[in-house]
């Protein structure tokens, strides 16, 4: 592992005109990872974390606007690359996993055609290479009779063995990044540790780095070595995995950790955690904290800009106007209406 | 909201999210769709025009007048007496075309919506109930799909007779299965929906679950298709009345206007051109009518 | 609390039949296959397992909009066989996975509520508006949503307003399949607490569907663990998840991830053979992926054994195979 990140963004924005005007769903963001990294997005529906993921595979449509000082992918701008040299980085050395692996499998080919054609339409590799490597692949992540699972079609295949197809063609080209975007969430709980393991072993195996988007808190505290929080297109906070769970400082990140009941610690049937509120709307001119709207210790000062302080741990940092992220303070809100 | 102890009145993301009714959200992309707009506009003059007919034709388009025949239009030279010059028979081809208006309209309109009803209560009680009442209508629309309409419809008016009744009558039992192939499907899919499984839980009675839950949200549906036979039904009059199965003379149909001029089509073309354009016009302006209702009424996405 | 209780299901059974290909002969596919299971007031019962496990199946059966293919259901003692539609729909309502589904995007939210009392003929106009006005207070949402339509409203308010339509009847039952897993991290603690608060203001009993293991600890009193159709573990919230007994259960409990950096991902040794249900394995269904799997379990299926700790199918703990064998 060396120490120079394979990938880097700073600063990353994008904007989507709407009817209403523009929508600012990503504001700012940056994050670096470095081979044989895993970095866990963690954030709810509307937070731009899949956005993000899109805008580093360059699949964003053309009415989108990307903007970024940086985002480079292992000495490529990713921002001004030519088209055909996005085509040329996605499935070769950044490749992607998607939710549901049914929609992103093409009903009308067989596992094999679908395999082969990862590697066949980027590499010199012959057909005979690629059938090798994607029966290899295959048994890698953990599919028997390999063989004739080839010949088989999408819909032959239960939602596990789908999502390890899935796992298998994004890593026909030997990717040196995955991004996989909420990669267990159509599972069952024991597929899902499955999946998740696989994951993580072959990512060790092949020293790949990888951003996990997820709304789970308990797959980024497994997997990820890093975490940045989403919350309303900025990120709230990001440290090491441990760090963030240790302490966290973040308003937000304190309530979503309070709003899931943690076996072993919350008391059975007593009342969860709530953040009241919902996500506000991002069109038209957004300044200031995005939470502020939610949070028990907002005051007028969080309309301004918002500063960023390091917390306890290496590289840890939040997005508040509070150097302790009112860690002191009583989270509970002072009142509470239904709005969600 | 009450919650927070910033001054409300002043921030902008405080505001509360409520999203246009669906009303409003309708008559916002109803105005925002050119084809709707057009396709409406049209329709709306050929339905005051066939409406108004006999306020609006110079003309009695019956009255023959044998020593002004084959008047040309005015812009191939004729007079404003007969601004679209006149047929074989002398009759004013303005108000004939005036008068046919009404014949293409009324065949569309009752046609298709006969057909309408038939088709409806077959394909929803087929993807309603499923099963044995599914097979059955599935058959029903095979068999009728295997049926060439022309000929079948030439074949019943030789038998019957040709009359605008029985053309009506004819074309309104044969255009169904479009409507029952399109409602099928749509009921199936709604019908899996768990406000249908809540309603059924509840124990809301089988018609009120038709009517209530599933009909609403597929009359988008419907209304597209209900467009699609007006303007198959109107193109089909035309056919038979062309081959002289239809409408009988001297009723003054756009079909028929077409097949009375066409002997003398290689001298005088117009008299084809003409009619052949307003029949192209209707039906031009019913497909974009429904090809806009289909896009302003597509169902909302969940953002 | 009474000694007969508000539910009880005795040896249901459901079965579908299959037809495979154009030609195939229909196959029949047991989703429920000989369910017992008990619910008193006021109790939470946790109904757990994989997706095709015959979880949804067994929701259908009970608001008896499938009827079983064997065995009954009795509420009140009563079989359900008996009673009339509307008066079981007073007795038993359903809250959905999905509350972009689960309301009819054509209606607003005051007809929506209102259905179940026009339905059942409750009252007047004006008391029937009372009523929707004070169970939308109920669940927590203020009386301007009533005129809204549901693509105005954000999941979780979808879901209250779901929550709403179920409990103005004020029925006994509420079968919850998935409430919360359609909504994000931060809605489903409300809608969580809601759910617990109404069961203790109006006495409800709940089905609580979920494979969110960490959610069934939270808000249940008792779990069944389904698999293949057969409930093979049924215990106190306690029992299960401090001492889960059946090798499907303890694998379920190890698949939780709990939010801990300290942890790596679980190892469950459950193997991929997922059966076929239209084809189930002999002996007992769960062996081919058994860690704990014997040559006994190959061929002979487990009994349900029913002890101090609840009841269980497995032949690890059925004391007489484990005599014979010894």
């Amino acid at each position: 592992m060396t120490d120079k990140p394979i990938l880097t963004v700073e600063n990353l924005t994008i904007d989507i005109p709407t009817g209403t005007g523009t929508l600012h769903a990503v504001r700012g963001i940056g994050f670096d990872l470095k081979p044989g990294e895993t970095l866990g997005i963690v954030g709810e529906s509307g937070s731009g974390k899949s956005l993000t993921s899109l805008a580093l595979m360059g699949l964003l449509g053309r009415s989108i606007k990307t903007r970024a000082t940086t985002m480079e992918f292992d000495g490529v701008d990713l921002l001004s690359a030519s088209a055909r040299a996005m085509r040329k980085l996605r499935g070769a050395r950044m490749a992607m996993i998607f939710q549901e692996p049914m929609t992103s499998l093409n009903p009308a080919y067989t596992i094999g055609d679908q395999l082969m054609e990862a590697m066949t339409l980027h590499g010199n590799a012959s057909k005979a290479d690629a059938r090798k490597r994607a029966i290899d692949l295959l048994q890698k992540v953990g599919i028997t009779s390999a063989e004739s699972r080839m010949t088989q079609y999408p819909h032959q295949l239960s939602g596990g063995l789908r999502q390890r197809v899935m796992i298998a063609m994004a890593l026909m080209c030997g990717p040196d990044l995955i991004i996989a975007d909420e990669p267990t969430t159509a599972l069952d709980v024991t597929i899902q540790a499955q999946i998740l393991r696989l994951l993580v072993d072959l990512q060790k195996e092949f020293g790949m780095a990888m951003i996990l988007i997820t709304h789970d808190l308990g797959v980024v505290a497994r997997v990820a070595d890093k975490v940045a929080v989403m919350y309303a297109g900025e990120l709230v906070e990001t440290g090491p995995t441990q760090a963030i769970f240790d302490a966290p400082s973040h308003p937000y990140t304190r309530g979503l950790l309070r709003c899931i009941p943690l076996p072993g610690k919350t008391e059975r049937g007593t009342e969860l955690g709530t953040i009241p509120g919902i996500v506000p709307s991002l069109v038209g001119d957004v300044s200031g904290c995005a939470f502020r709207t939610r949070c028990a210790h907002a005051t007028p000062a969080c309309r301004d800009a918002i500063p960023v302080h390091t917390a306890p741990g290496v590289r840890h940092s939040f997005r508040c106007i509070s150097p302790t992220g009112f860690a002191e303070a009583d989270d509970t809100p002072q009142s509470v209406e239904a709005s969600v | 909201m009450t919650m927070t102890n910033l001054d409300q009145t002043v921030d902008p993301l405080l505001q509360e999210i409520v999203g246009p009714t669906p009303g409003q959200r309708l008559r916002g992309r109803v105005f925002g769709h050119m084809g709707l707009l057009i396709g409406v506009g049209v329709l709306g003059v050929l339905l005051f025009i066939a409406i108004f007919a006999p306020l609006l034709a110079p003309h009695d388009p019956y009255a023959q007048a044998l020593m002004s025949r084959m008047k040309p239009p005015v812009f191939l030279g004729g007079t404003w007496e007969h601004p679209l010059g006149t047929d074989h028979l002398g009759r004013d081809y303005l108000s004939r075309l005036i008068y046919g208006a009404r014949v293409s309209l009324m065949i569309g309109v009752i046609a298709a919506t006969i057909s309408g009803v038939i088709g409806t209560a077959m394909g929803v009680a087929a993807g309603y109930f499923g099963g044995r009442v599914d097979t059955v209508v599935t058959f029903l629309i095979n068999v009728r799909l295997a049926m060439p309409v022309v000929l079948v419809a030439l074949a019943v008016v030789a038998v019957m007779g040709g009359s605008l009744q029985v053309v009506i009558v004819v074309l309104g039992l044969l255009l169904w299965d479009r409507f029952a192939v399109v409602m099928r499907a749509s009921t199936l899919q709604v019908r899996r929906r768990d406000y249908v499984t809540a309603a059924r839980a509840i124990g809301a009675s089988t018609p009120r679950i038709i009517w209530s839950e599933i009909m609403p949200n597929i009359a988008n549906n419907l209304i597209v298709v209900v467009t699609l036979e007006m303007a198959h039904a109107i193109l089909l009059e035309a056919v038979l009345s062309f081959l002289g199965l239809g409408v009988q003379p001297p009723t003054p149909s756009w079909g028929l206007m077409v097949s009375e001029g066409k002997n003398m089509m290689l001298f005088e073309p117009w008299l084809v051109m003409i009619p052949g354009a307003v029949l192209f016009v209707l039906v031009l302006a019913i497909n974009l009518m429904g090809d806009g209702l289909r896009d302003v009424t597509a169902p909302e996405d969940r953002s | 609390m009474t000694d007969t209780p508000v539910l009880e299901l005795r040896n249901v059974t459901k079965t579908y039949k299959i037809k495979q290909g154009l030609f195939g002969t229909p196959k029949p596919l047991t989703a429920v296959n000989d369910v017992t299971l008990k619910l008193n007031k006021g109790d939470v019962l946790g109904l757990v397992g994989e997706s095709g496990c015959g979880k949804s199946t067994l929701a259908k059966v009970l608001l008896g909009l499938e009827a079983p293919t064997s065995g009954e259901v009795l509420v009140d003692g009563k079989a359900l066989g008996g009673q009339d539609r509307l008066a079981l729909a007073r007795r038993i309502q359903p809250i959905f996975q999905d509350p972009y589904s689960s309301l009819n995007p054509r209606k607003r939210i005051q007809d929506i509520i209102a259905l179940p009392l026009r339905v059942h003929g409750v009252g007047n106009e004006a008391s029937r508006e009372k009523a929707v006005r004070e169970i939308l207070d109920v669940v927590g949402l203020p009386a301007r949503v009533l005129t809204n339509y549901p693509s105005q409203m954000s999941g979780g308010q979808r879901q209250r307003v779901a929550i709403a339509r179920a409990l103005v009847m004020k029925p006994e039952i509420v079968i919850c399949d998935e409430p919360t897993s359609a909504l994000d991290v931060s809605v489903q603690s409300q809608i969580l607490n809601l759910l617990g608060d109404l069961r203790r203001e109006f006495g409800l009993t709940y089905l609580f569907i979920s494979h969110n293991l960490a959610v069934v600890e939270h808000l249940a009193t008792e779990v069944a663990v389904m698999y293949l159709g057969r409930i093979v573990e049924k215990t106190t919230v306690a029992n299960l998840f401090d001492a889960p007994r059946h090798p499907y259960s303890q694998a379920l409990l190890k698949s939780v991830l709990t939010p801990d950096p300290s942890m790596d991902v679980p190892e469950t040794h459950l193997g991929m053979a997922y059966p076929n249900p239209i084809d189930p394995p002999s002996g007992c269904y769960f062996h081919p992926r058994c860690p704990a799997a014997t040559k006994l379990c190959e061929t002979r299926a487990p009994r349900a054994v029913q002890d101090a700790k609840g009841l269980v199918e497995c032949h690890l703990h059925d004391e007489d195979v484990a005599m014979t064998t010894a």
